[in-house]
């Protein structure tokens, strides 16, 4: 779609599951919120589902000024192209400048397909959204007030900006708490508007015959304290000295995504932009080198504690306590050191 | 046994675990040529459940890459696998191509194969982490996508019965075909390269990797398509086909100030965590 309607306004997409919103839609609001404000725009939220009317609701709360509702019981569930279906026709019919999606399993599903239909870009997993003017030497084309879709660039030490400048809307996903959730203002209300869709037979041809939704194991994002572990762990077994700091500051267990990679554990534990973006009072990074797509997720902690047997491990740089030395002799001293804190107080 | 026939969609990535200092060129591409290239480990994941399909049910794997000559490598290492076909798509046209402009090239590759059942994909591909390639390429061919295929059930009478991860739990779903499936890691084990096909195919090679004056024997060609051959719009490939533009690049200064050196001893460690108690950081 290249026609730019630059009065368009920024949407969420509003990412819902058995009538609960997903947490990073509301993240998304209060960013698209700030977004707009500097836009001189409104905040839209599409939400797709069925029964899901309630839900409008803590949208406006958190920042939507409208609330586009598509009813309908082929949409109780999500699958692929009934969703896309919805969204893209909404996007055709209202022309938003921005559409924001959570870089979860379903967005990530979900908003491709949509940029495809659209013919729009997409960037996958921003650390940071601004808006901002941009000049093109080539084209010598000034270009006002594009958002700006921020997010390491592969290969070193380096933040990439990333533009749309023509083909819009322009879209990025955003994983969870990358965004820190604003405060509910349960007063703001907005405009309900129902759309109708049609979804024709041919979009309804995949069946969910069976489901099995765990409920979260772990909760990385609200924890005070994080104990992560990385390649430098140098084993599934020996992750076990992690998994005991991290129980003995009664924490929560993180990882680097080599330690993931090499099997030390779940994915779900990831820190980083492809991963969780946590923000507790203690981060401590154990055996991690401090690649810049871990310290974008790491990085905002209140205290970071890094220990590293290399001086020159970029994780330093963000540390507030520095250790230097092998993690296999230190990790067992703090084990012993924060159990010995238990029993005297 | 029935004939199921599976494309399946690989790239060449550069190995994102040994990342070395300066790997970016100017204009903000990767200069690849800096890092080791490996087979996409997701998109091996989406070989083999290709092949998974051939054994159980019956069919023929097709397997299509995009990228410079030397991608060839991934598309031999397919080959010594079991794949039946492979094709490489090159051009200079397709440089600098974002997701979108990938998967109108990819698409438009798959619709010069012709009729197929299944395009398996990986989830992902390391150098990215975006997982758009797969989901864009469905929609352009306008067929269903399975996302995250951990399991596939059955296979018969034209539909597919498969168990994809929700990342918090799984779900079970069936769904016509053709239908594009993108596979994650944990579907399957890839089989190892059998000494056997690669004695028979370890001479194939894409005509542009031939050497200046080299000519490869027909028989050791691999099939190779430029835009023109898969009736590309060049409007839509590479950097006129990518809505999404590098606008800037920065490096980080890393810096070391204001970080407490703690001792690597009993003493060291105790000191800092009775700051972070006297600061309210530890309860
Ligand atoms: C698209 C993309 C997305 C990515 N997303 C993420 C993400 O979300 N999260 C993430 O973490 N990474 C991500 N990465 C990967 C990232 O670039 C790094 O490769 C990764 O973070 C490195 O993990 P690591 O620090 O555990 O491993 P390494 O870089 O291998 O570091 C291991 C460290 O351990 C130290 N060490 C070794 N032995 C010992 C010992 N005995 N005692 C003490 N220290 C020791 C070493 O000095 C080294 O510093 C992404 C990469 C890409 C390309």
């Amino acid at each position: 779609m290249s026609n730019k309607n630059l009065q368009g306004e920024v949407w969420v997409f509003a990412e819902q599951e058995g009538g609960k919103l997903h947490d990073v839609a509301l993240e998304l609001c209060g960013k698209a919120r700030e977004l707009a404000d500097t836009l001189g725009v409104q905040v839209g939220a599409v939400l797709p589902g069925y029964n899901c009317a309630e839900l409008a609701k803590p949208l406006f709360a958190h920042g939507a000024d409208k609330v586009y509702i598509v009813d309908d019981p082929n949409l109780a569930r999500f699958t692929s192209m009934p969703y896309a279906r919805a969204v893209e026709t909404l996007i055709c019919k209202h022309k938003p400048q921005i559409v924001l999606y959570g870089a979860t399993p379903l967005g990530r599903d979900l908003a491709p397909r949509v940029a495809s239909a659209t013919r729009s870009g997409l960037t996958a997993d921003c650390t940071d959204l601004q808006i901002g003017d941009v000049f093109e030497a080539r084209s010598k084309q000034e270009y006002k007030n594009l958002l700006h879709q921020i997010r390491p660039a592969f290969g070193g030490n380096i933040i990439a900006t990333i533009v749309n400048p023509e083909q819009w809307p322009q879209m990025a996903t955003v994983r969870e708490g990358v965004f820190p959730k604003k405060e509910a203002d349960e007063a703001r209300t907005g405009e309900v508007i129902e759309e109708k869709v049609e979804i024709p037979a041919e979009l309804l041809v995949v069946e969910a015959l069976e489901r099995f939704v765990e409920t979260k194991k772990i909760d990385l994002k609200g924890s005070r304290v994080v104990v992560a572990g990385g390649a430098g762990v140098g084993s599934k077994e020996n992750f076990q000295l992690v998994v005991d700091l991290a129980n003995a500051l009664g924490g929560a267990v993180g990882a680097s995504r080599a330690a993931v990679d090499s099997g030390f554990i779940d994915r779900d534990h990831q820190v980083g932009q492809t991963g969780t973006t946590v923000r507790p009072a203690l981060y401590v990074a154990v055996g991690i080198s401090g690649a810049v797509q871990h310290r974008v997720g790491m990085q905002d902690a209140a205290k970071i504690i890094a220990i590293n047997n290399d001086p020159d491990a970029p994780i330093f740089s963000v540390a507030h306590y520095s250790i230097v030395g092998d993690l296999n002799e230190i990790v067992p001293m703090m084990i012993k050191a924060a159990q010995e804190r238990v029993v005297t107080e | 046994m029935s004939s199921y026939r599976s494309i399946v969609l690989v790239k060449q990535v550069p190995d994102t675990s040994k990342i070395t200092g300066n790997a970016m060129k100017e204009d903000g591409t990767i200069n690849r040529a800096a890092l080791p290239a490996i087979f996409n480990p997701e998109d091996l994941s989406a070989l083999e459940a290709a092949l998974e399909v051939k054994d159980r049910f019956g069919g023929t794997v097709t397997v299509i890459t995009m990228g410079l000559p030397k991608a060839a490598d991934v598309l031999r290492e397919c080959l010594y696998r079991g794949a039946d076909r492979v094709i490489l798509v090159t051009d200079r046209g397709a440089g600098g191509s974002d997701t979108l402009a990938t998967s109108y090239v990819l698409s438009q590759a798959v619709k010069k194969v012709g009729e197929f059942d299944f395009i398996f994909c990986g989830r992902q591909a390391i150098d990215g982490d975006t997982a758009q390639t797969g989901p864009q390429c469905a929609e352009k061919l306008g067929i269903p996508q399975i996302c995250y295929l951990t399991e596939i059930i059955d296979v018969k009478d034209g539909t597919a019965t498969l168990r994809r991860s929700l990342g918090a739990g799984w779900e079970v779903v069936k769904t016509t075909l053709p239908a594009l499936i993108t596979v994650v890691e944990e579907a399957n084990e890839p089989r190892p390269q059998a000494a056997i096909k690669v004695m028979r195919h370890k001479h194939k090679r894409a005509p542009l990797e031939a050497a200046e004056g080299e000519t490869i024997a027909p028989e050791d060609q691999i099939e190779q398509w430029s835009l023109g051959c898969i009736d590309a719009d060049p409007e839509r490939c590479g950097f006129p086909g990518s809505p999404t533009k590098v606008h800037k690049i920065l490096s980080i200064v890393l810096k070391k100030e204001g970080s407490v050196q703690v001792a690597p001893t009993e003493e060291g460690v105790r000191g800092m965590f009775s700051e972070l108690v006297k600061d309210r950081v530890l309860g």
